[in-house]
């Protein structure tokens, strides 16, 4: 059942061998990619583990929520601040919260709950499935008859699938509030005038686009943890490997993913 | 040395292999191992490190494959099994890990109750808890159960990881160095705990050591792997009857002569 695990740190071994960076950098690709497949192979068939699903989404939220809050807030405080000079050049003060509002929903809260994310929940998964590899935690599961694969893994990626979006409707909102505490003390805008203002430009591609990226950056964060946790290897310097992984590699393909939902959305626009 | 008497039945072999070989890349690890494990047998494996001790047993519970050869488990043979089949002949087997691989993110309670709760559906909540403090029970270990992993001992976490699967019934144990590590008093402990399983819970069990006192404790049967092979079967005495210099350190180190 688990030849997979043996292929792939054969794999890992070979790639060692000094064949060049670009053959191990196909090599992890080609791996991640069977590991994806496998999860979509796995994750929708009986026994659905609801309730694990239902704790990893906890966990999720729980790790990110204050960072997420805190960071949200000053984002949009900040960038209107900093948004209000070159619009008071054109004496278009009264846009700004239509301006924030497009930054926001449409690029900043998805982005910056995904980096978060990956930092909090990313480490966080490579490292603890990392150390479940190294101690043979994992191989006690599969033995006792419990998939690991779809106990650990399949629960961790839907839950940051489902949980990343949710969040970064909140950082989007938090971020909001920030905007309006700065725009009400400097232009006394009443709360009801800044909303309507704020979701006004907002259009169903806008919405509909930042969801998707959304749910995209977090089965990366998600997909990426899981796997560098679950194939690390030796001993406990493989756990803080799997960790550090982890954050890398899904911030870079985060990055990636950005840039090509924003391209594929201008299509539609 | 007191080794209970637990019926052996020589005709009824639960685990055969026949020309099992495994290599990773080009070191060949194991080079034709042949053995039965019989019914209600301790069989004690000794080997130096690195001889695929432990490849052997995962082999056996199928976390790895044999590259050639069949192994044949409780009548099935393991490399043509389905995945469910799998699933289900490994609730059979339980295996003690060389370093215990408790859940740690799990109380005792909750590492002890896991395999039970997932395969057993439909198991109420007053049968789960007699069950856990029958096997913690039968460790000696009732006092940890609301402890972490890491708030015990290496003994007791081995305790606990040999309770673990014994939650299960098993009916084959397959124990990775249990008294590796651990004080005198506490091996023997480990030995008394393993001679009492077979006894109790009517377990065959292939037990991985280096530890000749555990060996001649809880042995019926020696098996000593050298260049990938058995090479040297018997009983204590027999397999210790000889000159081979890769046999008669194990046993000088262990008995100071
Ligand atoms: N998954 C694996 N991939 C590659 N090589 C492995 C793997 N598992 C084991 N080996 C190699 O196989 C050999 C045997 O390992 P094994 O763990 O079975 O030794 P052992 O007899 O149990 O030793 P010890 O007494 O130290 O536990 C080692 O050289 C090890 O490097
Ligand atoms: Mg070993």
């Amino acid at each position: 059942m688990d030849t997979e695990i043996s292929t792939a740190l054969q794999l890992k071994k070979k790639a060692k061998k000094p064949q060049g960076k670009i053959t191990t950098f196909l090599i992890s690709l080609y791996n991640i990619n069977k590991f994806i497949l496998r999860f979509f192979k796995e994750a929708f068939l009986p026994p659905f583990e609801f309730k694990e699903i239902v704790r990893q989404c906890y966990e999720v939220g729980v790790r990110s929520f204050s960072l997420i809050s805190l960071t949200g807030f000053i984002v949009g405080l900040i960038f209107t601040k900093q948004s209000r000079p070159s619009l008071g050049q054109f004496g278009a003060t009264s846009w700004l919260p239509s301006l924030v509002s497009i930054a926001i929903m449409r690029a900043l809260a998805p982005l910056v709950t995904a980096l978060i994310a990956a930092g909090k929940v990313g480490s966080g998964i490579g490292a603890e499935l990392g150390s479940m590899r190294v101690t043979e935690q994992i191989d006690a599961m599969e033995v006792s008859g419990t998939k690991p694969f779809k106990f650990l893994v399949c629960t961790r990626v839907l839950a940051t699938t489902l949980t990343i979006p949710i969040l970064a409707t909140y950082t989007g909102l938090v971020a909001m509030l920030g905007g309006y505490i700065n725009v009400a003390v400097n232009e006394g805008t009443s709360f009801n005038t800044f909303v309507q203002e704020f979701f006004d430009p907002l259009t169903f591609t806008d919405f509909s686009s930042s969801l998707v990226k959304s749910i995209v950056f977090g089965f990366t964060i998600g997909i990426v943890g899981c796997y560098q946790g679950y194939y690390s290897t030796k001993g406990t310097e493989g756990v803080g490997k799997a960790a550090n992984g982890a954050v890398v590699t899904a911030m870079f393909l985060i990055f990636i993913e950005e840039i090509v939902i924003v391209q594929i959305t201008s299509w539609f626009r | 040395m007191y080794k209970p008497k637990a019926p052996i039945d020589y005709n009824n072999a639960v685990i055969t292999i026949k020309g099992l070989k495994k290599s990773f890349d080009d070191y060949h690890v194991l080079r034709g191992i042949d053995l039965d494990l019989y019914q209600g047998e301790n069989l004690v494996v000794l080997g130096r490190s690195g001889t695929g001790k432990s490849v052997l047993i995962k082999i056996i519970s199928g976390l790895l494959q044999a590259d050639t050869g069949t192994i044949t488990v409780l009548g099935k043979d393991i490399d043509k099994i389905s995945d469910k089949d799998l699933q289900e002949l490994r609730i059979r087997i339980g295996f003690s890990f060389q370093n215990s691989a408790l859940y740690d993110s799990m109380t005792v309670r909750k590492n002890l109750e896991f395999p039970l709760v997932r395969n057993r559906k439909g198991i109420t909540r007053k049968e789960i808890d007699s069950a856990v403090e029958e096997v913690l029970e039968a460790v000696g270990l009732s006092q940890t159960i609301n402890q972490m992993p890491s708030e015990l001992s290496g003994g007791q976490r081995k305790r606990i990881g040999i309770a673990r699967t014994l939650i299960l019934n098993p009916e084959i144990m397959l124990y990775d160095e249990p008294t590796a590590g651990l004080d005198p008093i506490t091996c023997i402990e480990i030995n008394e705990l393993i001679n009492e399983v077979q006894e109790k819970y009517k377990t065959s069990s292939i037990i991985i050591t280096h530890d000749l006192t555990c060996a001649k404790q809880t042995g019926d049967r020696i098996a000593m792997l050298l260049d990938g092979q058995f090479q040297r079967q018997g009983t204590f005495d027999e397999v210790f009857d000889t000159n081979d210099d890769r046999v008669k350190p194990f046993f000088d180190y262990n008995f100071i002569k």
